[in-house]
């Protein structure tokens, strides 16, 4: 290939790339910039704002909300993994497992924000049925909308996530494995703790950081299902965008996005470096 | 085989009912809440029926509808052709490219959406402000998952032996990709375009913070004034998404067989 025809299959490259830079590449630099300007300017002032009371509190719900629905979703999700893993790979069973997971996983949003005002909102069919029969009345004082909700709520999406992102770890163990280590002499328990553990751990992890970063960027859910105040990051982002009362908010959005990139994209490291040395193992 | 103990099976039984209610229960739910009446007894579809005789939700499901198809399109026009070019000509650009498609998995939508603002003044100004200028942001959304299905289609095809026979009988580039590489990667492109639908139809956080009605953000909105109609509608969503992926499912499957003949 000479110089020309190298320029010029390079050239028909450039629709793509300039997509890309403009709607991808453009808006994201917009961001990285804007966090460190106002009107204009280069100042810290929204980074310091950052580190206001009120920021890191909400900065603080969201760790917590993407942590505890992360490792809820981890354990659980392993676990139904397992049970999923252990029937033959044709099995009626495991395929609707893992087809309802992918859909749950993919789809939450909206509609699951409501599934659960259906189910446990103040006239929800489990509140009613419980206050009828039993006199109880779970609403409460509206825990659903506020954090303890959220956790439950993002676990309905977590765990089949965890399905998804962990079933090939769990398929990569060989049953030949199992029985060498039995013919050795090794019990269950020994097994687990000395062979299977330290083998699925990596990938373990690395899908938990995964469940993370997903809780943490999820946005639709938490917006329906809380109308009043901003407990978690991105809804703090949404009022700092469409505050129509405080003028001239938008870099604080900046400034709060650019938190939200740096805190995925730690994890999202951890996590590449988490599946390079699980893919070591598994092939 | 071992033979599996008692308490194992009575452990996984257990389990799985317990799974099974989790996940189960609130979808049962929005059968019941949206089929209810509200103080008094006995069952009433009007929720169901207001799916098709409210206008504001009709209007959104067809412009989502029509996102979904936009989307799809405007992604398979820019994905498709440059992803093959790449194997063709140009195999010192694939790992650009790659990261350039995977890039969206980690950096949050609504990071983009915060930094989008002068973009889509240039887009409304040149398209108008209609809710199907989101398509250009969706291509975005969809971006990984479609590379993902498209790459491991070309990956099970030599697509350089195929263009070069074509090529040497005479075939032009365009026709090498659209008559040649495309047929034989078609269940990958399929399986692409159904992850689009299937995410277009569920996006909302775009949709919401940059005004545009799409079903979503209507569901959302009714939620506020009509709770039995915003979880119907809920649940019919939900519903179509799962017979999409379902269909999918069944592409990915015929794939598969046609590599092992």
């Amino acid at each position: 290939m000479n110089r020309f025809s190298r320029f010029t299959a390079w050239l028909a490259l450039l629709p793509f790339l300039l997509y890309l830079l403009v709607f991808l590449v453009a808006p994201t630099l917009t961001v990285m910039v804007g966090a460190f300007q106002e009107n204009g300017r280069f100042t810290l002032v929204n980074v310091q704002a950052l580190f206001s009371g009120t920021v890191l509190h909400v900065l603080r719900t969201s760790l917590i909300l993407s942590a505890v629905s992360a490792l809820v979703g981890a354990v659980l999700g392993a676990f139904l993994t397992y049970l999923v893993a252990t029937r033959p790979a044709t099995s009626a069973f495991r395929r609707v497992v893992t087809a309802v997971s992918g859909v749950l996983a993919q789809f939450g949003g909206v509609p699951l924000a409501f599934a659960f005002i259906a189910t446990l909102g103040f006239s929800g069919v489990v509140t009613e049925a419980l206050r009828s029969t039993l006199g109880v009345d779970i609403f409460g004082s509206g825990w659903l909308f506020g954090l303890p909700g959220l956790i439950l709520v993002y676990s309905y999406f977590q765990i089949p996530l965890m399905v998804i992102v962990f079933l090939p770890a769990l398929d990569g163990i060989r049953p030949q494995w199992r029985e060498a280590a039995v013919n050795l002499g090794a019990s269950t328990w020994q097994y687990w703790r000395r062979v299977a553990g330290p083998m699925l751990l990596p990938a373990f992890l690395g899908s938990a950081l995964l469940l993370f970063a997903n809780a943490f960027a999820a946005y639709a859910t938490a917006a329906v299902l809380v109308s009043q105040g901003q407990p978690i990051l991105p809804l703090l982002i949404r009022s700092a965008l469409t505050s129509e009362v405080v003028l001239g908010r938008q870099n604080l959005a900046f400034a709060l996005a650019f938190e939200m990139v740096v805190v995925v994209a730690v994890v999202m490291t951890l996590y590449s470096l988490l599946v390079r040395r699980t893919s070591r193992w598994l092939r | 085989m071992r033979t599996e103990s008692l308490t194992w099976r009575v452990v996984r039984a257990v389990s799985l009912v317990a799974f099974g209610i989790f996940f189960l229960v609130p979808l049962l739910s929005m059968v019941d809440f949206s089929t209810r009446v509200i103080n008094g007894g006995g069952r009433t579809l009007t929720p169901w029926a207001n799916l098709f005789r409210d206008e504001m939700l009709r209007t959104s499901i067809i412009f989502s509808l029509l996102l979904a198809l936009l989307t799809t399109l405007l992604m398979l026009v820019l994905l498709v052709p440059t992803m093959i070019w790449v194997r063709l000509r140009v195999p010192a650009a694939s790992k650009l490219v790659e990261y350039l498609c995977l890039l969206p998995l980690t950096i949050p939508p609504l990071v983009i959406v915060v930094g989008i603002a002068n973009v889509y003044a240039w887009v409304s100004y040149l398209f108008g402000n209609s809710p199907l200028t989101l398509t250009f942001a969706y291509v975005i959304l969809v971006l990984p998952y479609a590379y993902r299905s498209i790459d491991s289609a070309l990956a099970s095809i030599n697509v350089v032996t195929l263009a070069e026979a074509a090529r040497s009988l005479g075939a032009g580039w365009t026709t090498v990709i659209v008559r040649v590489v495309l047929p034989n990667i078609w269940a990958g492109v399929i399986s692409a375009a159904f992850v689009s639908v299937a995410l277009v139809l569920g996006e909302f956080t775009f949709a919401s913070l940059l005004n545009f009605q799409t079903m979503p953000y209507v569901i959302g909105l009714l939620g506020k004034s009509d709770a039995p109609t915003s979880v119907a509608a809920s649940l019919a969503a939900l519903l179509f998404a799962s017979l999409l992926l379902v269909l999918l499912s069944f592409v990915g499957r015929r794939t598969r067989t046609s590599k092992g003949a």
